[in-house]
């Protein structure tokens, strides 16, 4: 296993490059340094002398990808691109055009992310996994009618009128916990339990739906059938055995997204004011902060990387025949 | 779980458990306010925005500021003992008579005397820092010992000087060298001694820079070039405001740097207040500078001024306010429910919330909702002095030029748009119709019938009326564009328009322009890009029409009509002339004007320049925006100030009356809770029930 995972890793850099090339590319056809330099030094008396001043400051006056006037290894070492993806590989981000350090902006908004991502994907999935279980054991009646009539429903209604509509009733009719904000340590549960609360509702029409149908499926298999003809009870038979078969493609879409928590998500941080990593790319793209885009960039390939690693991993544990070389 | 119910606890045991802030019952002068997005920068020598100046306007203090009640607006000194005395020069350096003409003065020397008694806030750079101690702070509060000085006047020399180092990124450093002696030769020193020692603080102390000169510990002067008279706004911006040399040098340590911990994200001031919190992910904290000199609440202002109560508090010392919490909101619907609930002071009102807040009488006057004014809100409007509009390129071969074929395209145009509509569309009439660049409350603006622009209305019963869309199509035929077609080709006109359109009420917004041009059956085509090629098309001058604005930097006409001044083209020279509007006769009535004194006959001449504006249409001149801003009852002292950013010191709040008002709108509503709890009851027996059924008829099927 040692192996594989080695193995992986070293598959993980040339990933990791390509997608810094990419978004190198991507964002110099869309944004000149000189944009980027306007953008910053703001509407009023910009002179071409600012624009020259600030691109030499921030080392935007170099080549981005070749320089024709270097020799040797310097054509492509004295590059911006170079030079800055080597910072990016020992995870030295560098400072933001506003002149923070990145590094420790992300790793004061992750917590805040981690907040609201975490309890959300717990409680979401355990409350999917369950109504989904229960939808199973009473199929073919009423209830399950309902339940795929009401999943139905929660999937058609936008992730935005749960927030808004949650705030109303909750923050503003109901007067129960604040409408949004922030506080660090444990003064941030009674911010948290509204996005959380409201995270799992959005998220229960489609992932109970989802749930559902792979616990369909096993149910139609050989050992569910051996397992009722053994005389188990339907509940154990859903609620071990099912649920253990049915783990791998459960794993397969949670696990992935586990390190991408700490990205956080864009619209519920915006609206609950919650000081997270959701909004940081969306900023950076809109401010034109390379520094901070190609950095979240990169964390989040990393993250990805990671992510399916510990899906492979994870096979490992819940189906012994699973073996990696 | 005993951590977390410990947590919580404080909370519901407190009135309002839907509190934002963790401190309940009678609060101290505490303001609450928010910020919409994180200030970019909190450098007084950089920082340009408005949202930035919320901060550092309360921090810094540059030697002037604006009178807050008296109208028009009144410079009086701040950081300064009293306003400037000013002495004009010759090219010979002798001194000139204070009514010498313009051509003679070569420079002006603005001789300022910092105020006695005027101390820094407590701040660790003003004691010797020790070195393990800088290793493990993450704030500057963690410094455990921090100390202060009285402001000097080589604190002002330095923060000129900083204006010219090319690390700062001064937005005004290209507008100062014009004005201010040796400002580019500095900036040449100091890029030549930055690539020799690129990682080393430069002290500016041993930069000599030739228009500023120390008289003595209290007094300085500055060697401004020509007779710039608006140059006294510029010393009531943060741009002016004192450095200490030993702040710059502090937060030049790289264990400093790496935590985030810079001066242009912890500011340093004499100012009323000093921030204590510098969160911009998440709050900003001021609190009462405890430096700070005597200052008082201001004892004169308009006439109505006495009678709003705004004059209450005159002669006390300011500020009032302890502490002032800005909270990050980047929504309007959870600000807005929020100030709702009383846990915002004050808030503009969005184009969501309008109709629930404000209601247009049968005059067409602004007035609060009933249920607004229930709970005793107050609504206070101000004409804002910017300006939004729609611009022609006077390069273009079509639109463009002064030709008479041109001007009364560009006229016909004037007339076909029609902005009253706009305004009510888009603004919810929160809006002037322009009538020429200049707004409300800057000198020149006129009002009634001599302020209306001709070519676009008439002056009917007492009010303009929009020309009609005869007399437009009569011009374009008189342009040689008979029912929107060239007459010679008979092809149809077709004109471009610039936009950077992305927002979701764009859409609706360009259908509405087109609409205004197909009314003399012109076709508009959008030509939608996004901000940078824009920037492009207008520094090329490849746009036809674009869309455009301007702040007032101060309230002087100077600032506006600049903008139509043919050497600030914006093709050519990189100015703010957009349009790239060229004509001698205006160019020349400005230079005489931009010299002159708030005077009668500088009154004539910006008539004069005006007049050829109309004529010429360079601009459809589109409105001024107005300013809607709501306050509850508890908050005092609030009076429109478009010009300073160092208000917050005047602001005054009843604590007692916010709590009050807070516990009676937010008492929690528990039944919907317990009936929530006997719906899952109703929903889980049955099914609790039907497994158990089921189990039991599966048993018994075996059984049997």
């Amino acid at each position: 296993m040692l192996n594989y995972i080695l193995r992986r890793i070293l598959y993980a850099f040339p990933i990791l490059v390509g997608v810094n090339l990419i978004t190198f590319f991507l964002f110099f056809v869309v944004n000149t340094p000189d944009d980027m330099a306007r953008m910053q030094l703001g509407m009023k008396h910009v002179t071409p002398e600012a624009v020259e001043n600030w691109k030499q400051e921030r080392g935007y006056d170099r080549p981005l990808f070749w320089d024709d006037t270097a020799s040797g290894v310097g054509v492509v070492s004295e590059t911006l691109l170079f030079i800055e993806s080597t910072k990016l590989f020992r995870f030295d981000f560098g400072v933001a055009d506003d002149g923070r350090d990145i590094g420790k902006d992300i790793r004061e908004r992750m917590g805040p992310s981690l907040a609201i991502a975490v309890p959300t994907f717990i409680i979401g999935l355990m409350t999917n996994i369950t109504f989904a279980l229960l939808m199973v054991f009473f199929r073919a009646s009423y209830l399950e009618l309902s339940g795929v009539v009401l999943t139905v429903v929660l999937m058609s209604i936008s992730g935005l009128f749960y927030i808004i509509g949650g705030q109303f009733v909750v923050g503003k009719l109901m007067h129960l916990v604040p409408i949004s904000g922030y506080e660090s340590g444990l003064g941030a549960f009674r911010f948290v339990v509204l996005p959380v609360a409201i995270g799992v509702i959005s998220g229960i029409g489609s992932g109970v739906r989802w749930y559902r149908t792979i616990f369909l499926e096993e149910m139609g298999k050989d050992y569910v059938r051996t397992a009722r003809a053994k005389g188990l009870s339907e509940g154990r038979v859903l609620f071990h055995h099912v649920l253990r078969n049915a783990m791998i493609p459960i794993l397969t879409g949670a696990v992935v997204v586990l390190p991408l928590l700490f990205m956080g998500s864009l619209i519920t941080e915006s609206f609950f004011g919650i000081p997270g990593l959701g909004s940081y790319t969306i900023e950076a793209i809109n401010a034109q902060d390379f520094a901070i885009v190609r950095a979240m960039v990169f964390l989040g390939a990393v993250l990805y990387i990671i992510g399916l690693l510990l899906t492979d991993l994870s096979y490992t544990l819940v189906d012994p025949r699973v073996r990696l070389s | 779980m005993a951590l977390l119910l410990g947590s919580v606890a404080p909370y519901l045991s407190a009135a309002n458990w839907n509190s934002p802030y963790s401190q309940q019952g009678v609060e101290e002068q505490v303001l609450y306010s928010s910020f919409s997005g994180r200030p970019k920068h909190l450098d007084p020598a950089r920082s340009y925005s408005s949202n930035e100046y919320t901060f550092i306007g309360q921090i810094y203090e540059p030697p002037l500021q604006y009178h807050y009640l008296k109208r028009p607006y009144q410079l009086e000194p701040l950081g300064a003992a009293e306003m400037p005395v000013v002495t004009y020069l010759d090219r010979q350096g002798e001194p000139l008579p204070a009514d010498a003409s313009t051509e003679q003065i070569a420079y002006s020397v603005y001789e300022i005397r910092v105020r006695e008694g005027a101390k820094y806030q407590p701040h660790p750079a003003f004691v010797p820092v020790d070195e393990v101690v800088l290793e493990q702070v993450e704030q500057l509060s963690d410094f455990p010992q921090q100390g202060s000085r009285a402001l000097m006047a080589d604190d002002y020399i330095y923060q000129i000087k900083r204006l010219a180092h090319p690390a700062t990124h001064s937005p005004i450093f290209g507008l100062m060298t014009e004005y201010i002696v040796g400002l580019q030769a500095l900036r040449d020193q100091l890029k030549e001694a930055r690539k020799q020692h690129p990682e080393q603080w430069l002290d500016l102390r041993k930069f000599p820079l030739d228009g500023v000169e120390r008289v003595d510990d209290r007094t300085y002067r500055i060697k401004v070039k020509g007779k710039y008279p608006q140059f006294l706004y510029w010393l009531a911006m943060p741009f002016f405001a004192p450095m200490p040399w030993e702040v710059e040098q502090f937060y030049e340590r790289p264990q400093l740097k790496e935590k985030n911990i810079t001066l242009d994200w912890y500011p340093v001031g004499s100012g009323p207040f000093m921030l204590t919190v510098n969160n911009p992910n998440r709050k900003m904290v001021l609190e009462r500078n405890p430096n700070y000199h005597a200052d008082f609440y201001p004892t004169e202002g308009e006439p109505e001024d006495r009678e709003q109560g705004l004059l209450a508090d005159a002669g006390q010392p300011i500020p009032f306010l302890d502490r002032i919490e800005f909270s990050l909101e980047k929504e309007t619907i959870p600000y807005w429910n929020k100030f709702l609930q009383g846990y915002y002071d004050a808030s503009g009102i969005s184009s969501d919330s309008f109709d629930q807040a404000v209601q247009l009488s049968g005059s067409g006057e602004a007035q609060l909702t009933p249920d607004m004014e229930a709970q005793g809100m107050r609504l206070q409007t101000s004409v804002s002095t910017s300006i939004y509009y729609m611009g022609f390129n006077m390069a273009d071969t079509v639109i463009g030029g002064t030709d008479e074929r041109a001007r009364k395209l560009r006229q016909a145009i004037s007339i076909a748009v029609d902005y009253e509509e706009y305004i009510s569309i888009f603004a919810n009439g929160r809006g002037i119709p322009a009538q020429s660049p200049l707004p409300a409350g800057i000198f020149g603006h006129q009002t009634g019938e001599q302020g209306v622009n001709p070519v676009v209305y008439r002056w009917e019963s007492g009010k303009p009326v929009r020309r009609s869309l005869d007399e437009a199509k009569q011009l374009l035929v008189e342009a040689g564009y008979p029912n929107g077609r060239d007459a010679e080709s008979g092809k149809p006109l077709t004109l471009y328009f610039d936009v950077t359109a992305s927002g979701p009420d764009d859409k609706a917004r360009m259908d509405w322009y087109r609409k205004q041009f197909e009314k003399i059956d012109l076709q508009l085509v959008i030509r939608n890009t996004d901000y940078n090629r824009f920037q492009d098309k207008m520094l090329n001058g490849s746009a036809q029409i674009y869309l455009w604005g301007w702040n007032a930097d101060y309230p002087d006409p100077e600032n506006f009509l600049f903008l139509l001044y043919g050497p600030n083209a914006k093709m050519e020279k990189n100015g703010e002339n957009a349009s790239n509007y060229s004509n001698p006769q205006f160019d020349q009535l400005f230079e005489q004007m931009k010299n002159m004194e708030n005077s009668p006959e500088r009154q004539q001449v910006i008539e004069k320049m005006t007049t050829i504006l109309h004529n010429d249409a360079p601009w459809l001149w589109g409105f001024h925006p107005k300013n809607f801003g709501l306050y509850h009852h508890w908050y005092r002292n609030t009076k429109p100030n478009l010009m300073a950013n160092n208000t917050l010191k005047y602001a005054r709040v009843d604590s007692a009356e916010r709590t009050q008002k807070r516990g009676e709108w937010n008492q929690p509503v528990l039944w919907p809770l317990w009936g929530g709890v006997v719906l899952m009851m109703v929903l889980i027996v049955p099914a609790w029930l039907g497994i158990r059924r089921r189990e039991q008829q599966s048993l018994r099927k075996e059984v049997s």
